[in-house]
């Protein structure tokens, strides 16, 4: 692997970290597998490429995006709990929806950000690094923030109650609270992190394109499992923290398996939907590994 | 006695190279694998090789997913290749971002212009890229169909909304149509398995079907020519390969030859030392026209001689 392609991983790490960050907050604190986010990933694309296109900020982009993600969490979470849809059909039918209302938003099915002003492009000025260099670290910082304000949130009151809500939902209506308004809430903040990494994903790759989401869930499970797996989930800090450090380490395996060559036998890139499967098994079974391993020991 | 060996190897390599000229590296970025721009791949490098030009290839396929895209820019910026070779939209735009110091030839970009890769089709104020675009002859298209159904008055189209260049086709074929006298009535689709239904409403409210070089619907082509046979509709492709399947004709591009026509502007980068910015976007210098007498006969209607007499070739 060169540096470039390490630093790329990195970059796209970090750059889809939001979505992770997202994803980790209904798949493992909700308990709400969304499907919603291969839709709102390309729907903060569209929003932010429009933004910009429009002569916005890039900065006021992502914030327009996370908006735009945090309605179509919503209506997920709205269709699962006032119109008893299940969760996964719920999320599919708005994912379905964000594809049309994708294409209507930008007008088109593809649209370039080359030559516009990105964030991207603000902060390799500002920074003076190569851009190489300056996208991971931008990407960094802004999950950083993210995952600070995350952790802040979750032990607030109402954070309290969204983690509540995905353990024991029987006790927190006991307690009084509205689980269905937590849900809709938890959902919308899922997707709006979504949407805010759609449209970092967009700024940097210089275009959003309406098929960007497709395989989204599955990067984002993937990261989620590698990093519970390698960094453990005791707190909601270090979980939080490690389904981070599971975006990078999964770009990281992928930038690995783009570039193998093992003597005579070298990947072809057909192969490379097959290793990101066996990537994502491995982590799925490891844990599970782990575990018997240790029963074993405890006799 | 190793070390020695692998000297004398290396001297070896070194004077090989020597000899057989520069060699070029060459890295390609491709969204997802499909005949046609494997084809083009192909044509690419026979094409270099037969221009006398030495080149290794670094190929890298995204599988269809735009997160490994860039992912595989990064890769080749660290390839630090000759040239970097881009096939479709979404590989160009990405290698347009990330690389900045190597030439980048595109190829099987519709319209580099929407796509944000090249100012204008001169490629003024150009940078390191520049290409071809595989536009089909949309006027050429349009004139098939008039050629065959003389007395059209609207043209059905089925495409998927969510493909670029279908979009940029659909578009043109209204404009074109519109200088032939004909409407277009529209069915978009968002997956192959949409194809049979939109073809099914298009049936009474056009007098013949057009199908564009859209990758979700050629990929379930069947389901329209199965719509077309019982309707007794004409049915027209954006491509040659569809005729073999069932539909009346085409004129349209040689894949292979649009490769070919992309190595020689990669030549001028490689072995004549011009800036790609100094190189305009070019078009597709070639196209051929096939035919289906068996698929016409089925649709209702006979070849023109005219038609018959053009084509390349002819299917009974």
């Amino acid at each position: 692997m060169t540096l470039y392609a390490f630093y790329g991983a990195v970059e796209q790490g970090f750059a889809f970290g939001l979505m992770v960050l997202g994803l980790y907050l209904t798949f493992r604190i909700l308990d709400f597998p969304d499907l919603t986010v291969d839709g709102s990933l390309p729907l903060g694309a569209a929003v932010s490429a429009v933004a910009i296109t429009n002569g916005h900020s890039p900065v006021l982009a992502i914030i327009m995006a996370s908006c735009a993600g945090f309605l179509a969490g919503m209506v997920t979470g709205i269709l699962n709990t006032k119109f008893r849809i299940l969760h996964l059909l719920a999320s599919i039918l708005t994912m379905i929806s964000l594809y049309s209302i994708n294409l209507r938003i930008m007008g088109k099915p593809n649209m370039t950000l080359l030559g516009k002003d990105t964030v991207v492009d603000s902060f390799t000025a500002f920074s003076g690094l190569p851009q190489y260099m300056s996208t991971p670290i931008l990407f960094c910082i802004i999950c950083a923030v993210a995952v600070a304000v995350l952790i802040w949130f979750m032990h607030t009151e109402i954070g309290m109650t969204v983690l509540a809500t995905g353990n024991n939902p029987q006790m927190i209506t006991s307690l009084g609270v509205n689980t269905h308004t937590v849900i809709i809430f938890g959902v919308g903040l899922s997707n709006a992190l979504v949407a805010a990494s759609g449209a970092l994903v967009a700024q940097n790759q210089g275009a959003a394109d309406v098929n960007m989401g497709v395989g989204t869930i599955i990067a984002g499970l993937a990261s989620v499992i590698i990093g519970e797996t390698l960094f453990g989930d005791r707190t909601i800090a270090r979980a939080l923290i490690a389904a981070l450090l599971g975006s990078v380490i999964y770009r990281i395996a992928i930038a690995l398996a783009l570039g193998l060559k093992l003597g005579a036998f070298s990947v072809t890139p057909s192969d490379l939907n097959l290793i990101t499967a066996i990537l994502v098994v491995s982590a799925l079974v490891m844990p599970k590994m782990k575990k018997k391993v240790l029963a074993g020991r405890a006799k | 006695m190793k070390k020695l060996l692998v000297a004398a190897m290396a001297v070896l390599l070194v004077a090989g190279s020597v000899i057989a000229g520069k060699q070029h590296v060459v890295s390609v970025n491709q969204i997802v694998e499909h005949p046609s721009l494997d084809a083009m791949r192909q044509g690419f490098m026979d094409r270099l090789k037969e221009l006398g030009l030495d080149a290794t290839y670094n190929v890298h396929i995204a599988q269809g997913n735009q997160a490994n895209n860039i992912q595989i820019a990064n890769q080749i910026k660290g390839e630090a290749p000759d040239l970097v070779l881009a096939i479709t939209t979404p590989s160009a735009q990405v290698v347009a971002q990330k690389i900045k110091d190597h030439p980048i030839v595109f190829t099987g970009v519709t319209d580099p212009v929407s796509a944000g890769l090249v100012k204008d089709l001169n490629n003024t104020g150009g940078t390191n890229i520049t290409g071809m675009s595989d536009m089909s002859p949309m006027d050429q298209h349009a004139a098939l169909v008039k050629e065959i159904v003389p007395d059209a008055k609207a043209v059905g189209v089925i495409y998927n909304a969510g493909e670029p260049n279908s979009v940029v086709l659909v578009t043109r074929l209204r404009e074109e149509a519109a200088k032939l006298g004909m409407t277009v009535e529209e069915a978009t689709i968002a997956n192959s398995s949409g194809v049979y239904q939109a073809a099914k409403s298009l049936v009474g409210r056009c007098d013949a079907i057009y199908i564009p070089l859209d990758n979700t619907v050629v990929s379930a082509l069947e389901s329209a020519i199965k719509v077309c046979r019982q309707n007794r509709l004409p049915l027209i492709s954006g491509d040659t390969d569809s005729v073999a399947r069932g539909t009346i004709a085409a004129v349209a591009v040689d894949y292979y030859g649009m490769g070919v026509q992309t190595a020689d502007i990669a030549k001028r980068i490689l072995a004549d030392g011009i800036t790609p910015g100094d190189i305009p976007v070019e078009f597709i210098n070639k196209v051929n026209l096939h035919v289906n007498k068996k698929a016409a006969a089925e649709m209702g209607v006979s070849l023109p001689e005219s038609v018959l007499k053009r084509a390349e070739v002819v299917i009974d």
